[in-house]
Formats: structure tokens, C-alpha cells, sequence
């Protein structure tokens, strides 16, 4: 195809992934920049029949008028990224200085918002998708060893935890482990305790969080899986039984082989997704005990005085972060690339 | 494959069936749970007093006279005005998914027709773009779309949710043309078309089974979204997901948490029928990406 050909048939989606994706970007650099303008101050003395005394008020509409000539704020380097909602170089120096060991360390500065966020985005990521792949590729496996008619009625019901909308998956949840809902009041006669709720506990919220992840996520493994047992060459299988391989040992070596290009697969497109982790932490309400890094921008956004410097801030944080994340596979195709 | 290779202890068989039989319980149980509490009061569909309340609606006889009452789903779409929500949801979705396959099915014909260097170089773009958390593209567009009054619009959220759509579709529709022989339209090139004329005439006949997959998912994408559509939309145009959000944040009286269970679950409904119906194209979709590498 020639170059102009291609330019124009391009155009459509290059602009629009330029202009929404790519410029974004930019303008979230830029205002992660800047901070709010300082309202202006102004002192006004107010007399009184015998006396005048002067106070200090906030003159709104200079402050407005300093926003109209400048919507960004004020420019300040690299300030926010320092400050105590984000790096916090200097709280973490003090952590630093003061801690006795590595978990008095990781305490000090879990209680930082931004620490805090990427702990647990983290933690939900790394734990998530290996359960997501080893849980999906054991329903896969029980599925492909019964018969043709009741595959069908399995699927469908499989896929349902993935389709669900996120937020509404978790808000189902949510309503069901609360401590008058039937798993949760469960889970209290089983463990002896009628105040248990976990709603209340820091470690049984990420428990829930992930367990959500899971049950949302093995589905998208489940079928992929499948799919791929449905290619596995049926020769290779065969000889391998005939030199006497057990069950175990043809899956370990012929079948989990083959399918290691899908868990490849599987594993990129679930890092990229767990880490925005974000609507199950609004739907189970679990912000006092968890929060991740894309809530943390969401809550920067949703605030009454729209803190969008802060969330900025937090948002190169995070585009940083997936850059790390990304470079490995992106590494990867690029030698693959040039291989060819 | 010979029987004699799929025998398996009775062991395994029966450890595999249960494992099975656990996962279909925990898939299906929280919809079909969810469905019967809707139509029944929030004092048993949270029920302190003996879970059995939720499924005999104690509650709901004592205060309504009858099993089942439609209370929720009325004060969902009739007090609280859900079906505006709907309508919201309805326009944002048709557009969403009619743009995003119009550009997409363009560009990706391209990137699979193409040979030069730089079509690698774009879907590895396409591949950083479609990592990125949607909500801090969203904390871009928020200062310049105040600025320039386009926040709050529907056609502004179906714009953004078409680009943010777009690496995926672009990846998708690529690996769907590559399917598609080339001869097909270099023959009707060969006949005189223009390279416009040959996609027109040549290629989009015969692409629907692709457009219709990756429509699919492009539909899932706007409908489920959370992050875009609660910060980009007024209160008036707001669309399904962020209104029942914000039925929990504003409303914890008595009663109007059942509003909520009622418009999850006419949210989950066209779900249902879309899996119903696309369950086949659904896994091919999935596994489109992955077989192919």
C-alpha cells in the first residue's frame, strides 16, 4: 500500500488516539507542574464608632480573575511530585531516620497516600494474575474433558463474572458479604463470631478485593485456555502416552508447553488491567482499607475543590509505573522484531 | 482421541466435577441471588434476623401484603428517574460502537495491507495506549475540557470513549484482515478499483463476522465504563453506571438501597441477552488476539 493510501486510511484513528490518548498525556504533564493560585489576600479595616480594626479577607474575585489569566495555576517545578501526597521525600527521610527495622520502615510510610495506593495496586496486580491464570486454566481443563452437550450451558455461565460491568460486579459482591447478607452472615456462623464483618478489617478487605479480581478476571483466562486445548496437537499427545507418560506428565510436559505463548498472553493483557484497579474499591466501599493509585486520581477529581494538580501528579506517577511494567514485553517484541 | 487416553480414575473425574460444580455455583449464585432479592425490601434483602427472610420475603408479606414487590424497580425508574439514565447509556453505546468500527475497520485494513516499518511501529503505540489507566487520561482532559466548554456533553464522552477505544479495535480488525486473502482486493485493483474502491467493494462484504465481534466488545467497553462517564458528564446526562453510584453515596435511607439492587439489575439484563446470543463471537473475540500472538 502506498504511503498516501495508507496516511489517509490511518487518519481517522491516528487523530483520535493523538488527540484523546496522546495529548492528554502532555496536559497531564503540564498541569502535574503547576500548583493552585494562592487566593489573594487583601486587609480591610472596618471602623467602628470608637475604633477601626483591620482583618485579613479572601478577595474571590482576584482570585478568579488570577484563574482566568492563567486556568493552570502556578507553575512549580517539580514541588508536587515532592510533596507529602506523593514522594513525600521528606516524611519518608524522617521514616527513614527514625525506623528500627524494615517493618517499622514499611509502616511509616504505608500511612503516605501515594505509598499506601501503590502498596496495594501493587500487591492486587502481583497476586491477582497468577491466581487469575492458574484458576482459569483449571476450569479450562475440567470443561475440556466433558461432553460436547453441556459445554455450551458452562460457557455461557462462565462468561458472566467477566461480562459484568466491574462496578456492578463488586457492588453485587459487596451486598452479599455485607454482615446482613448471606455470605457475610455465613461466614459468621461458620467462624463463631456475630460481630465479624469484613467490612472492618484491613486484611479481610484485601482478601475480598482480590477474591473479586479473581472471580472477575478467570473467565478471560478460562477461555483462552480453552481455545488453546482445542489445538494442542493430538500426535504429540499420543506418543508421548505410548512412551508412557502418565496424565500429570503429558500435561506437564506437552500441554502446559504449547499453551506458554497464551499464558504470555493472558498474563500482559491481565498486568495492564489489574493495575488500574479502581471500581471494585468503589463498589465494596473499601477506600479506609485499600485504595489504588487510579482511585487515588479519581478521588483527587471527584473532591469539591477540584484538586486536578494533585491528580495529575498521581497519573504520571502511575503512567511511569505501566512504562515499567510495559518495558519488558516491549523489550521483548522489539528483539523479536529485528530477529526477523 | 482414543477413549482409553481420556479414562481417568474415578478420583480425578469426581475431584474435577466438584471443582466445576463449585466454580458454576460461584458464577452464577450472585446474579440469580441478587435477581430474586430485587423484588423484595431491604429488610430482607438484608436480613439480620434469619437469611431464609431474603428467600421467602418474611419482610416483604409483613409490609406489602405479597411475596414479591416492584417497589425498588419503581422507585429506580420512576422516582429517581433511571430510564433517563438508560436513554443516556443507549445514545453514548450506539455511537460509540458505530465510530469506533468505522475507524477502526479503516485503520486496520491499512496496518494489514501494509509492509513498512512504521506499521509495526503504530500497533506497539496502539499496545502503550491500550495499557494506559483510562482514569489518568481522564485527569487530562478535565482543565482544558472546563476551559473550552465541552465538559459534561454526551458527544464529548462518545468521542473520548471511541479513542480510548481505538487501540483495541485497531489490534482486533488488524488480525481480522490478515485473515482476509489479499488477492481479494488486489484483484479488484487489478480491475480498475482505486485502493478505496477495492476495500468498499472487496473487503467490507465479507468482513461483517469481524466488525460484529469487535463491535462487541467495543459495546462492552462504553457500557461497563465507570471512569470516563462519572467525571466527563453532567448530572442530567449522566449515563447507567455512575447513576447508581450515586444511588449509594447520596441515599442511605431506608428503602433506597433496593433502588439500587433494582437498576444493577436492569443494568445486568442486556448483558444476559447479549451473552445469550454472542456467546461464539465472544470467545472467538477473546481468543482472536491470543492465538495469533
Amino acid at each position: 500500500m502506498r504511503h498516501s493510501t495508507f496516511f489517509w486510511f490511518v487518519l481517522p484513528s491516528a487523530l483520535a488516539m493523538f488527540l484523546f490518548i496522546a495529548l492528554p498525556i502532555v496536559s497531564v504533564f503540564t498541569q502535574s507542574l503547576h500548583v493552585a493560585h494562592d487566593q489573594v489576600v487583601e486587609e480591610v479595616e472596618t471602623c467602628a464608632v470608637f475604633s477601626c480594626t483591620t482583618e485579613l479577607r479572601v478577595n474571590a474575585e482576584a482570585t478568579a480573575e488570577l484563574y482566568e489569566e492563567a486556568p493552570l495555576g502556578k507553575f512549580a517545578g517539580l514541588d508536587n511530585y515532592a510533596n507529602r501526597s506523593h514522594l513525600a521525600f521528606d516524611e519518608v527521610s524522617v521514616v527513614w531516620a527514625q525506623a528500627s527495622g524494615p517493618g517499622e520502615f514499611f509502616n511509616g510510610i504505608y500511612n503516605l497516600p501515594f505509598y499506601k495506593a501503590l502498596t496495594f495496586t501493587l500487591a492486587y496486580t502481583f497476586i491477582v494474575t497468577p491466581l487469575v491464570i492458574i484458576f482459569g486454566f483449571m476450569i479450562a481443563v475440567a470443561v475440556n474433558s466433558l461432553s460436547a452437550l453441556v459445554k455450551g450451558p458452562i460457557i455461557f455461565v462462565s462468561l458472566l463474572p467477566m461480562m459484568v460491568t466491574p462496578l456492578i460486579g463488586s457492588l453485587i459482591l459487596f451486598w452479599m458479604i455485607d454482615a446482613r447478607g448471606i455470605l457475610g452472615s455465613t461466614l459468621q456462623y461458620l467462624m463463631g463470631d456475630p460481630s465479624l464483618s469484613l467490612k472492618a478489617s484491613s486484611t479481610l478487605t484485601w482478601i475480598m478485593l482480590m477474591v473479586y479480581g479473581v472471580w472477575h478476571s478467570a473467565p478471560f483466562a478460562f477461555v483462552v485456555f480453552y481455545a488453546g486445548l482445542q489445538t494442542v496437537p493430538k500426535d504429540t499427545l499420543e506418543s508421548a502416552m505410548i512412551d508412557g507418560a502418565s496424565r500429570w506428565q503429558r500435561i506437564r510436559y506437552v500441554v502446559l508447553p504449547y499453551l506458554m505463548p497464551l499464558t504470555l498472553f493472558i498474563a500482559l493483557i491481565q498486568l495492564m488491567d489489574n493495575f488500574r484497579v479502581f471500581e471494585p474499591i468503589v463498589g465494596f466501599n473499601a477506600e479506609a482499607h485499600a485504595t489504588s493509585l487510579s482511585w487515588a486520581i479519581y478521588n483527587y477529581m471527584n473532591a469539591d475543590s477540584k484538586l486536578l494538580n494533585s491528580a495529575a501528579t498521581t497519573s504520571m506517577l502511575t503512567i511511569i509505573g505501566v512504562a515499567i511494567l510495559l518495558t519488558p514485553v516491549l523489550v521483548r517484541t522489539w528483539r523479536d522484531f529485528n530477529r526477523r | 482421541m482414543s477413549q482409553a487416553a481420556d479414562r481417568r480414575s474415578p478420583i480425578l473425574v469426581f475431584a474435577s466435577i466438584s471443582f466445576l460444580l463449585i466454580w458454576l455455583l460461584m458464577a452464577s449464585f450472585p446474579f440469580l441471588w441478587t435477581l430474586w432479592g430485587s423484588f423484595k425490601v431491604q429488610g430482607d434483602f438484608f436480613s439480620k434476623a434469619d437469611w431464609s427472610y431474603a428467600i421467602f420475603g418474611v419482610r416483604t408479606i409483613a409490609e406489602t401484603g405479597a411475596p414479591f414487590t416492584g417497589a425498588g424497580y419503581y422507585g429506580a425508574w420512576v422516582q429517581e428517574e433511571f430510564w433517563r439514565a438508560v436513554i443516556n447509556t443507549g445514545v453514548v453505546v450506539v455511537f460509540v460502537v458505530i465510530i469506533s468500527l468505522t475507524f477502526g475497520a479503516l485503520g486496520g485494513y491499512a496496518l494489514s495491507r501494509s509492509n513498512y516499518r512504521y506499521v509495526f511501529w503504530l500497533l506497539m503505540l496502539a499496545l502503550i495506549f491500550r495499557a494506559m489507566p483510562h482514569i489518568t487520561l481522564v485527569s487530562g482532559y478535565l482543565l482544558p475540557f472546563f476551559e473550552w466548554n465541552l465538559w459534561g456533553h454526551l458527544s464529548t464522552t462518545v468521542i473520548v470513549l471511541v479513542a480510548i477505544n481505538q487501540p483495541f479495535t485497531l489490534w482486533m480488525l488488524h488480525s481480522f484482515f490478515q485473515n482476509i486473502p489479499k488477492d481479494l482486493d488486489e484483484s479488484a485493483m487489478v480491475d480498475g478499483c482505486t485502493r478505496f474502491q477495492a476495500f468498499r467493494y472487496a473487503i467490507v462484504p465479507v468482513m461483517w463476522p469481524g466488525i460484529v465481534t469487535t463491535g462487541l466488545f467495543s459495546f462492552l467497553l462504553a457500557y461497563n465504563d465507570f471512569a470516563v462517564t462519572a467525571l466527563l458528564l453532567t448530572k442530567e446526562n449522566q449515563t447507567m453506571v455512575p447513576k447508581i453510584a450515586g444511588f449509594l453515596g447520596s441515599t442511605q435511607t431506608e428503602g433506597n438501597v433496593m433502588f439500587a439492587v433494582a437498576s444493577v439489575v436492569s443494568a445486568t439484563a442486556p448483558l444476559f441477552v447479549l451473552v445469550i446470543f454472542f456467546q461464539r463471537q465472544i470467545v472467538s473475540g477473546l481468543t482472536a488476539g491470543a492465538v495469533k500472538g
